[in-house]
Formats: C-alpha cells, sequence, structure tokens
C-alpha cells in the first residue's frame, strides 16, 4: 500500500526501541531503590509510548499490543491513580525483558509473542482493570497449557548455603499458579524429636507449576541450589488442548532451550554489524580528510616540475603529510574507541537481581564510565567483570547479619571505577565486603596440593593463588567462604586481550580487584628487536629499560637459571633464542642486549641480539588462519612486506617457568 | 541444490601436483592461488613441517612443506619451488609441493579407497585414489591436513577446556 519501504526502517526502529528499553530499566531500578522523582516515571512512560508507537507504524502489532498494556499501567502510576511498589516494579523490569525478547524476535522475523509474553501480557490487563495482584495467576489463554512437575527434595545442608526453600516457592509462584501435591519427610530423617537438628533441612516436595513456563526459567529459579537439593523436573503429561504454539512452548523443552543461545549469537553477531560514532569524531575525520588532500596537491605540483630549489618545501610537505597520516589514523582509532559505560550499564540490573537472589543490600556505585576503550576490548570485557561482580556480591560482601555484627553498616558497598593509567586502561571492582579468607585458601591450596604443608605464604602469594587453575570448582565454592570461582579464566579472559588482573584484599575490611587493559589491540608502539635472522617485535609498554650486561654481572643460579642485578633487585634472565629456539642467534651475554619487561608486577630481562628500531605494528592475529603460539600475541607486516611476529610478554615469561620446570 | 549435482554427477576437477616422484590431486574448488616461493618467517613452538607464516595480502597465512608432512626429506626452497594457497572455510593456508601439473576431472565413481597400509605408511590424509591417463592420482584431504593441528594441540587444551567447565 505504502509507496515507500519500511523495512529500511526497522533496524533504526530495533535500535532506539532497545535504547528506551535500556533507559526504562535504568529508570525502573531507580524507582525500586526508593527514588520519588516523578521525572522518571515520565521516562518510563515516554520510553514506553515511542515503542508502542513506532511497532504499529511499522506493523510489529504484538510488540505494540504489549507495550500497549503496559503504557496503560505506566498512566495510572503518571496519574497517580497507582503506587509504586516492589511488585510493580518487579513486573514492569520482567515487561522490559519481554520485549526485549520480542523485539529480538521481530528482528530476526520469527513468531513475535510466545506463551511468555502473553501470560505477561494477561498479567499486565489484568493488573490495569483493577484486579488485585496478590498471587499470580496465569490468563485462561496460557492456564490452558499444561506445565510442569518438579520433584524438589532438599539436601540436608541446604539451610546452612544460606538457600531457603521457602524463596524457591515465591519465585515458582511468580512464574505460574503453583500447588503443592505433596509434602513429605525424606527418608534418613531423625525419628526422634530430641534427634532433629534445627540446621538440617529433612523435606521434600512434589510441586506441580501450573502455566506456559519455559524450562529455563525453572532452571533459573534453582540455580543457586545447584548441588544443596534433588531435582526431576517434568513437563505435565496430559496437555489440554491449546493454541498449537503455545503448547509445543511448554511440551518441548529442548528444542526451545537451543533457541536461547541463537538469539544471543543473532544479537552478538548484529552488535558487530555497526557502530554508532560521535559526531564530533566523523568532523575530526572530515577535517583530517581535507588537510590530506591540501597536502597531496602541494606534492604532485611540487612534483610535475621539481627544481633542487624547491627541496626544502618537499621535505616541508613529506613532514606535513606524516603529520596528517598520523593524526588521521588516531582519529580512525578513535572511531573505535566506546566509552565503558555501556557495560556497566548493565550491573544495576544484575545487583538488583543478585540482591534478591542472596538477600543481601549492596550499594552500587559507578565511576568514570565516560572512559573510552576498544570495542574489541568492551566486548570481551563484560564477562569477566560480570563474573567479578557476581563473586563480589556472593562471596565478598556478607549478609546483613554479619555485617552488622562486624560493626559494619548493613549495606554493603560495591564500586565500580575505570581510569586511564599510561597507555593503559583499569577498571577496578572493590567491595567492603569480608576480604579474602586466607585460612581458607590456604588450606584448599594444600588439599589441591597447589602448595605444600607448612609452606609459608606472603598475602600477595596468597592472592595469586585464586587465579591458579583448577583452584577451586563452582560447585565447592560454597564449602570456601574465600573467593575463587574460576578466577583463572577470568584471568585467561583478560589475558587474551593483552591486560593482567590482580587483586589486593584486607580482612574484615574488603577486597580491590584491578583488571588492567591495553588501549587499543589494533596497533601497538612496539621496539624491533633481532633475534639471530629472525625479528621479534616487543611491545613498548611492557618495556622498562634495555641494557647491556657485563659478564660478571650475570649469577648462575640452582637449577641453571640465570639472573642479574638491576635495582636493587636480582631479575631472571629469559634468552629469547633460547625460548623460541632460534638457531643462530648470539649466545654469548655480553654480545647482546637485555631487554628488561615488566607483566603483571613481575620483571625479567629478554636476551635478543641487537635492537633494530621502534616502529607502530599493526596487530594481525595468527588465529585467523592458524592458532595460537605460546609466547606470540600476534604478527604484523614490516615494510619490507615480510612477517615479523609480536612477543607476549607475559606468555614469555610463563614459557619460561614451564621450560625451566 | 547446484553442488549437489556437481557432487553426484558431474567430475570433480583436481589440481594436480607432484611431491617426490608420486602424484596427488587437491579439489580445485579448495585452492585459492599458486605462487612462487618466497621467503616465510619461522613460528616458534609448531611442528616442524609448519615452515611458517606468511604476508598474502595482509593476511597472516600458516606454511605447511608436504614433503616434512608425509615425513619425507626437505629439500632446498628456490624459485621452482610452488605454493598452493588453500582455503577451508575461512581459514588460509599454503602447502609447499615439488611442482604443479595439470588440472583433471575425475569421475567421482571412479575413486577407489586407499587400501590399508598398516603403520608403515601415513595415509590419513587421502581421500581416495583415482585413475587418470594410466597415472595414479592420491586425492588430497585437505581438511584433515589442516585439522590434525588441533589434535596437536589438544593435550594443551585439554585442561583448559576442564577449566572452561568448572566454571561454567
Amino acid at each position: 500500500m505504502s509507496a515507500v519501504d519500511l523495512t529500511q526502517f526497522h533496524k533504526t526502529f530495533f535500535e532506539e526501541s532497545l535504547e528506551g528499553l535500556d533507559a526504562m530499566e535504568a529508570a525502573l531500578l531507580a524507582l525500586g531503590a526508593g527514588s520519588t522523582d516523578s521525572e522518571l516515571v515520565h521516562t518510563i512512560f515516554r520510553a514506553a509510548h515511542s515503542i508502542k508507537g513506532g511497532a504499529a507504524t511499522f506493523g510489529f502489532t504484538d510488540v505494540a499490543a504489549f507495550t500497549h498494556v503496559a503504557e496503560s499501567l505506566l498512566e495510572e502510576v503518571r496519574s497517580e491513580r497507582r503506587a509504586v511498589d516492589a511488585e510493580l516494579v518487579e513486573l514492569l523490569l520482567r515487561s522490559v525483558d519481554a520485549l526485549r525478547a520480542m523485539l529480538d524476535r521481530s528482528g530476526r522475523g520469527q513468531p513475535v509473542a510466545d506463551a511468555e509474553s502473553e501470560a505477561l501480557r494477561a498479567e499486565l490487563v489484568r493488573l490495569v482493570s483493577g484486579e488485585a495482584a496478590v498471587a499470580v495467576v496465569v490468563a485462561p489463554k496460557a492456564a490452558a497449557v499444561s506445565g510442569w512437575d518438579i520433584g524438589f527434595v532438599a539436601l540436608p545442608h541446604l539451610l546452612q548455603t544460606g538457600n531457603d526453600p521457602l524463596r524457591v516457592f515465591r519465585e515458582l509462584q511468580q512464574l505460574g499458579r503453583l500447588e503443592v501435591v505433596r509434602a513429605f519427610i525424606v527418608d534418613g530423617a531423625p525419628s526422634q524429636l530430641s534427634a532433629l537438628d534445627p540446621t538440617q533441612c529433612y523435606l521434600g516436595w512434589d510441586l506441580r507449576l501450573h502455566g506456559a513456563t519455559t524450562r529455563a526459567d525453572i532452571d533459573a529459579v534453582f540455580d543457586w541450589l545447584d548441588g544443596d537439593c534433588e531435582l526431576a523436573i517434568k513437563p505435565l503429561a496430559e496437555a489440554p488442548a491449546a493454541s498449537a504454539a503455545v503448547a509445543a512452548v511448554a511440551n518441548e523443552p529442548k528444542p526451545a532451550a537451543p533457541v536461547a543461545p541463537q538469539a544471543q549469537q543473532a544479537i552478538a553477531s548484529s552488535e558487530t554489524s555497526s557502530i554508532r560514532v560521535g559526531i564530533d569524531k566523523v568532523d575530526a575525520l572530515i577535517n583530517m580528510m581535507g588537510e590530506l588532500v591540501i597536502t597531496q596537491s602541494m606534492l604532485s605540483e611540487i612534483g610535475e616540475k621539481f627544481e633542487i630549489s624547491q627541496l626544502e618545501r618537499l621535505r616541508d610537505g613529506l613532514a606535513h603529510l606524516e603529520r596528517t597520516t598520523r593524526e588521521l589514523q588516531e582519529s580512525v582509532m578513535r572511531i573505535r574507541m566506546l566509552p565503558i559505560g555501556s557495560v556497566f550499564n548493565r550491573f544495576p540490573r544484575l545487583v538488583h537481581d543478585l540482591e534478591r537472589k542472596l538477600d543481601k543490600r549492596v550499594k552500587l556505585e559507578l565511576h568514570g564510565e565516560g572512559t573510552e576503550l576498544d570495542k574489541t576490548v568492551l566486548e570481551k570485557i563484560g564477562d569477566p567483570l560480570v563474573h567479578l561482580v557476581r563473586n563480589a556480591i556472593d562471596h565478598g560482601l556478607e549478609s546483613p547479619a554479619q555485617r552488622k555484627a562486624a560493626g559494619k553498616s548493613e549495606t554493603g558497598t560495591l564500586k565500580l571505577n575505570a581510569y586511564h593509567e599510561g597507555g593503559n586502561i583499569v577498571v577496578q571492582i572493590s567491595d567492603d565486603g569480608a576480604g579474602l579468607n586466607h585460612a581458607a585458601i590456604v588450606a584448599k591450596a594444600q588439599q589441591r596440593g597447589l602448595i605444600s604443608v607448612g609452606q609459608e605464604l606472603s598475602d600477595a602469594e596468597v592472592a595469586e593463588l585464586i587465579f591458579q587453575p583448577g583452584f577451586s570448582t563452582a560447585a565447592k565454592a560454597t564449602d570456601l567462604s574465600g573467593r575463587g570461582v574460576g578466577m583463572d579464566v577470568v584471568r585467561r579472559n583478560v589475558r587474551d586481550l593483552g591486560g593482567g588482573v590482580g587483586v589486593r584484599s584486607v580482612s574484615g575490611k574488603g577486597s580491590i580487584f584491578t583488571i588492567t587493559l591495553p588501549l587499543t589491540l589494533a596497533i601497538i608502539d612496539g621496539l624491533v628487536t633481532a633475534v639471530g635472522s629472525e625479528r621479534y617485535i616487543v611491545p613498548l609498554t611492557s618495556i622498562v629499560e634495555s641494557l647491556r650486561l657485563r659478564a660478571e654481572a650475570v649469577r648462575k643460579i640452582a637449577g641453571g637459571g640465570e639472573v642479574f642485578h638491576f635495582r636493587d633487585e636480582y631479575l631472571p634472565i629469559m634468552r629469547l633464542h633460547h625460548a623460541f629456539g632460534c638457531v643462530d642467534a648470539i649466545t654469548d651475554i655480553e654480545s647482546g642486549i637485555v631487554v628488561v619487561v615488566e607483566e603483571g608486577g613481575r620483571r625479567m630481562g629478554l636476551l635478543v641480539d641487537d635492537l633494530l628500531g621502534q616502529q607502530q605494528a599493526v596487530v594481525k592475529s595468527l588465529e585467523a588462519h592458524y592458532r595460537r603460539v605460546q609466547g606470540i600475541s600476534g604478527a604484523t607486516i614490516l615494510s619490507d612486506g615480510s612477517v615479523a611476529l609480536i612477543v607476549d610478554v607475559g606468555g614469555v615469561v610463563r614459557l619460561g617457568r614451564s621450560k625451566a620446570a | 541444490m547446484y553442488e549437489d549435482k556437481q557432487a553426484t554427477a558431474s567430475p570433480l576437477q583436481q589440481l594436480t601436483f607432484s611431491l617426490a616422484g608420486e602424484e596427488y590431486g587437491v579439489d580445485i574448488l579448495a585452492v585459492r592461488e599458486i605462487r612462487s616461493w618466497s621467503r616465510v618467517t619461522r613460528i616458534p613452538q609448531t611442528p616442524d613441517y609448519v615452515l611458517g607464516v606468511l604476508n598474502l595480502r595482509g593476511a597472516i597465512v600458516p606454511i605447511m612443506d608436504l614433503r616434512l608432512r608425509f615425513g619425507l626429506q626437505r629439500e632446498s626452497y628456490g624459485d621452482d619451488t610452488v605454493m598452493i594457497i588453500v582455503a577451508i572455510g575461512e581459514r588460509l593456508f599454503g602447502i609447499v609441493v615439488d611442482a604443479v601439473s595439470d588440472v583433471v576431472d575425475i569421475d567421482p565413481a571412479a575413486i577407489k579407497p586407499v587400501p590399508d597400509m598398516g603403520a608403515v605408511v601415513d595415509t590419513r590424509y587421502l581421500k581416495g585414489l583415482a585413475t587418470c591417463a594410466e597415472r595414479m592420482v592420491m586425492l588430497l584431504d585437505v581438511e584433515k591436513l589442516m585439522r590434525p593441528e588441533d589434535v596437536e594441540t589438544l593435550e594443551a587444551a585439554l585442561p583448559a577446556v576442564q577449566e572452561v567447565e568448572v566454571a561454567a
């Protein structure tokens, strides 16, 4: 009908809607935290309103219908006919999630509404039409669908892990109508009342959850009870006649599950496809481009009728060209830089959810959201940060009661801070919780054979233990009241980005995790070194100093290692030709050069043949066509077209350790 | 649809090359480029048959010597040494051979399985044997040629995988 092809605007609509949802989420969380700013309600209302308008215009009727109901509810809040309470905020937050999922599905051309969104919409409708919102009863349409049979048997230690079956029931109730088929006492419970340990739980339940809930939602409720209970979740056998689509969702949880990762992939790929750039950055580029064109025309004019008298002008022109090229390069790189705020933004919601799940009170402080990071780094740093934040709340911060007993405020503080330091970006995650439990960590490390019994360790060495692979496992994390759930994975992810992660902790006062990241991955300043006939590039940021050693400055230590004295400490020497197996290199330390490098607070000297000069290196991945190579972070192309490898200083340090071992 | 037809009915086009007096074939659809020998940059911690990497218009491409891969002696590299750049999906790699011979059509039905030679001869990287103008051509399985890398790194990767599972 319409002469204009509306599909060209879809992408913009999705982007703007997702931004609107982010704004809604942020405002809802602020409301939930007790803010009474009426502007917040207006923000939420406006976002919902424009999503509705857009969805109706572009023919996403399901999205429009859903938002319409949410908007009606918000209208009541806006006109002060309805009070804002925690339940309403929670419901609206779930609506935001549902809308995100719906937008994602419309973007991929899949059916937009599903059982979940329909149930949620019915819930909203009921609320608007004035029914009390006490227990959540699913709307007739969704209730026609069958539900789940859940066999839930608590293991005796369930209560000791801080879990509470009541909370599970409450959460299940939010998913649909919950029916207790049978509650029983497990076998092996003490038969005498006097023998009953009140801290142990001997109960089991057969539950039936009615309503169109996905398996994933139920699993999410039991996520935190992993290893603390026995679970058997089965779909209800008899499925009453219902709309085919909805029944399929409920009865076939298996095919439904793989959809989720797919959805994430789709989001991820759409994220990589575009980048939003501030207009100032584009203007800077255009300016630079203009300069470049002027320089080029000046140079070509000189070249047309060149006389030796013009040599000075030619030199000026070339110098100008060099400067402009460098500035242009910097401007182009700046396009890839995005504020870390886009990663930080997910934490208010995460903290909000974790607070509820873990019954803790957390105040989240964000600083330095404007700090810019390379887009690639930004995309990959999210998961490690989430991991650290989860850990900080799960293991670091104590429960309100414990905090009170320790004389601290009941609400714990979690601080995220990002700032520049040298050529690096530093992200700090600090909490004022209990700090690392040294005794427990040492005990654990001994049990795992990482250290020998009776070994004396400094605080720093103890903290370092939690980053060891195999130090702790998720299942055992609750045994240990310290930290360390997959910290080695965090460290590896950060190292893959060319960064490092460390921890400082004061018992009873809290811990600070510090992540250091390079500004950009794409270009590094490097020192070209010669090792035999080969060229290796050492990143300048990790170089402390280069020096020539006299033979007597080198000491051999037991086990064949070599050390030298450098600024009041003895540093190990790593012969690069030995690490990389170069055959024609200088082996005499006196005629070679030692480059002192630093990585994660550790220093060492790298022996190379010669230094050939400093160069900017465009980093290319070896993995694109080959695979990772230990001690090498990538490759670059030298001015003569040949390939030079870039030394991964951290990797070489580890390589040295493993070769020595 | 088109590919199906090609796989069943139409002949397979193979680029043949010689290596230590024998003739091998590689699927022409996987071949990206044939180029003369140029110096490569050695990579540490790799098996010796991976000679190093090459700058192929900005891409860093590994080069493997097929003679060394098959346990034969390395000959000198000179101007008449040839590299065939092969693509598997998005990944490129080069194989060094003695000389490129011809492009031949091979009837898929005429491909014979590789006889089991026991442990004496490594036949893992062959898809089959075909006869073409009285000569035997060994059809190279380029995907397998590339894959054993993973097996070799498996040992190094295994603990890492376990960690991930534990953390998840």
